[in-house]
């Protein structure tokens, strides 16, 4: 089986692309990464250790542009006979794996979160991750979305070769005019720790052990709705319902009471810890563990604790 | 006045600006989420249905405050049963002019694109919106689809949306970050929180929406192209383990040596 994977490689690599390659070679014998921009070669070889046979790129087309890249992988997946075309389900995916679907005929698998079962159909979060509903694909070929963080990357291969393709991408229909990228931030859907914080933490100015804790873990920082829309964090760090799904590693939340609606967008969180002075707060029946305690005096003790672990050499 | 000629339409000047936001129904934040039939079917006993939040606070909303400053018609369409015209009418009574019910059930995202893409060409709008997913199937993939299906340029996820004559002016999420873009009409958008403030709908909205068009049309034949063969719950969490607040030490132990997290 032929096995098409598309990559965005304009910012170095993340994680994120090597799971979705070792999704591919789960999946069939066959990977070839479709691509484009300008990473070097040498770094995009390195896809080869975590199953691909090859990685196709297209030099021509620098920008994330939905139209321009439904076109690259589709004339990619015509040329490699692919049978499944496999995204990790970030940003551009969501915006191109839709157009590809109707591009090619094939069948969209959104936000998959494991491989397929041996029914062939493929779990992904419905409800807002409240519940998995397995879906079956109709079409001979499929598009599969993978949720970032449902698998862990297997590198046991070697550097594969890299290709120059033509795409044929055409233009685009959309001007940038500006873009805005904070530095240094981890991307909350990928990051595999995270601290969060709501309005138990009584006003922005105290967000600093928020961050203090996040900056000694290596964490992402987050925050419930209520925080978000009182403007004391932005909207992208929302997480819940409405909000950004996550599924980290770790998910520390402190001040927040856990209501179902945030409940629903970190319950794919593989450990949860909840700090709350309420200890009837409902976010405990969704917690591993839990600290009664004044988030004020717990953060910075959990702060100097992890500074104590981190320069112990771990 | 000036004369724009449009892939989809001609349009004299934007009072005249057809905008479709495209609604589907979603139970209530606050359901209990439940299944029947061996786990095949979502359990509806008990559960309150709304119009899917991004629908209503983001697409629509916007939608109504470029009507209300440019001019224009905003009309909403929806795939499913006459069960869901209550959603609807709410949609009418926060202020849209008219509906469109594609009489199908939306079971597959592909089959529900291609349905608003037929109504939308043979209708002609110059602006589709749509939430940036709906909260039970959590897909993203509708508008994305209409958009291929219509070959016009697509801006997801987007979280601010101006109109200048023909042209759009955009803020989008990107990876990392946020992006300003322009894109001609006509356009396919779908609106992400950003976008506008949820609306009330008042009494005369409400009484008003009883007597606004809402037509039924047939859908076209399409095959879909994926389907849900079941469901399943997470498996429930074991017993919180309390950990003593003025214990730190042992937490971050037990996230290294327990949960191997850290």
């Amino acid at each position: 089986m032929s096995v098409l994977v598309y990559i965005n490689s304009n910012n170095g690599l993340h994680k994120s692309a090597f799971e979705a390659v070792t999704y591919g070679k789960k999946l069939g014998a066959d990977v070839t990464v479709i691509t484009s921009g300008n990473a070097d070669a040498a770094t995009l070889a390195t896809l080869g250790n975590y199953g691909a046979s090859k990685v196709l790129v297209d030099r021509s087309l620098n920008s994330d542009d939905a139209q321009q890249l439904t076109r690259l992988i589709a004339s990619a997946a015509t040329t490699t006979g692919a049978s499944t075309i496999v995204f990790s389900h970030d940003i551009i995916a969501k915006a191109v794996a839709p157009r590809l679907s109707v591009r090619l005929k094939a069948g969209l698998i959104s936000g998959a979160i494991a491989v397929p079962s041996a029914d062939g159909t493929v779990n992904v979060n419905v409800f807002s991750g409240k519940a998995f509903g397995a879906v079956k694909v109709n079409s001979a070929v499929k598009i599969i979305s993978l949720l970032p963080n449902s698998i862990q990357p297997e590198a046991n291969g070697a550097a594969c070769a890299v290709e120059d393709f033509a795409g044929n991408v055409g233009d685009s229909k959309i001007k940038i005019v500006s873009t805005k990228k904070p530095e240094g931030e981890i991307p909350l859907p990928e990051a595999e720790l995270v601290v969060s914080a709501g309005r138990g933490l009584k006003g922005p100015e105290n967000w600093g052990m928020v961050e203090d804790l996040a900056s000694a873990l290596g964490a992402a920082t987050a925050c419930s709705r209520p925080v978000a829309d009182i403007g004391w964090r932005p909207h992208h760090e929302h997480v819940g319902q409405t909000g950004v799904a996550i599924r980290p590693n770790l998910y520390i939340a402190a001040g927040i009471s856990g209501a179902i609606q945030h409940l629903a967008g970190v319950n794919g969180s593989k450990v949860i810890v909840v700090i709350n002075t309420d200890a009837e707060a409902p976010f405990f029946k969704a917690a591993d563990y839990g600290v009664v305690g004044d988030a004020f005096e717990v953060l910075p003790r959990l702060t100097e604790a992890v500074k104590k672990f981190r320069s112990s050499g771990h | 006045m000036r004369i724009f000629v449009l892939n989809l339409r001609t349009i004299e000047n934007n009072e005249n600006m057809k905008i479709l936001v495209c609604i589907s129904k979603s139970p209530d934040t606050t359901s209990k989420i439940a299944f029947t039939d061996n786990n095949t079917k979502f359990d509806e006993n008990g559960v309150q249905y709304i119009v899917n939040p991004y629908d209503e606070w983001y697409a629509l909303v916007r939608a109504l405050e470029i009507k209300e400053t440019l001019g224009g018609n905003v009309t909403i369409v929806s795939v499913g049963s006459a069960a869901d015209e209550a959603i609807i009418r709410k949609a009418l009574a926060i202020g849209a002019d008219d509906a469109v019910r594609i009489d199908a059930e939306p079971n597959d995202a592909y089959y529900t694109a291609v349905q608003i893409a037929e109504y939308a060409k043979s209708n002609g709008f110059d602006l589709v919106m749509t939430g940036k997913e709906t909260i039970n199937y959590n897909g993203s993939q509708v508008a994305g689809m209409i958009a291929e299906s219509l070959d016009l340029p697509f801006v997801s996820l987007a979280t601010k949306l101006d109109v200048s004559g023909t042209t759009l002016t955009l803020e989008r999420e990107i990876v990392g970050g946020l992006e300003v873009v322009e894109v001609a009409l006509p356009a396919v958008v779908s609106c992400a929180k950003g976008m506008a403030e949820q609306r009330i709908p008042n009494m005369r909205g409400i009484m008003a929406a009883r007597t606004k068009p809402l037509q039924v049309v047939a859908p076209v034949a399409v095959e879909a192209l994926t389907s849900y063969v079941s469901y399943s719950m997470p498996n429930a969490k074991s017993a919180c383990k309390m950990i003593d607040p003025t214990n730190m030490d042992e937490l971050v132990e037990l996230l290294h040596n327990e949960a191997k997290v850290i």
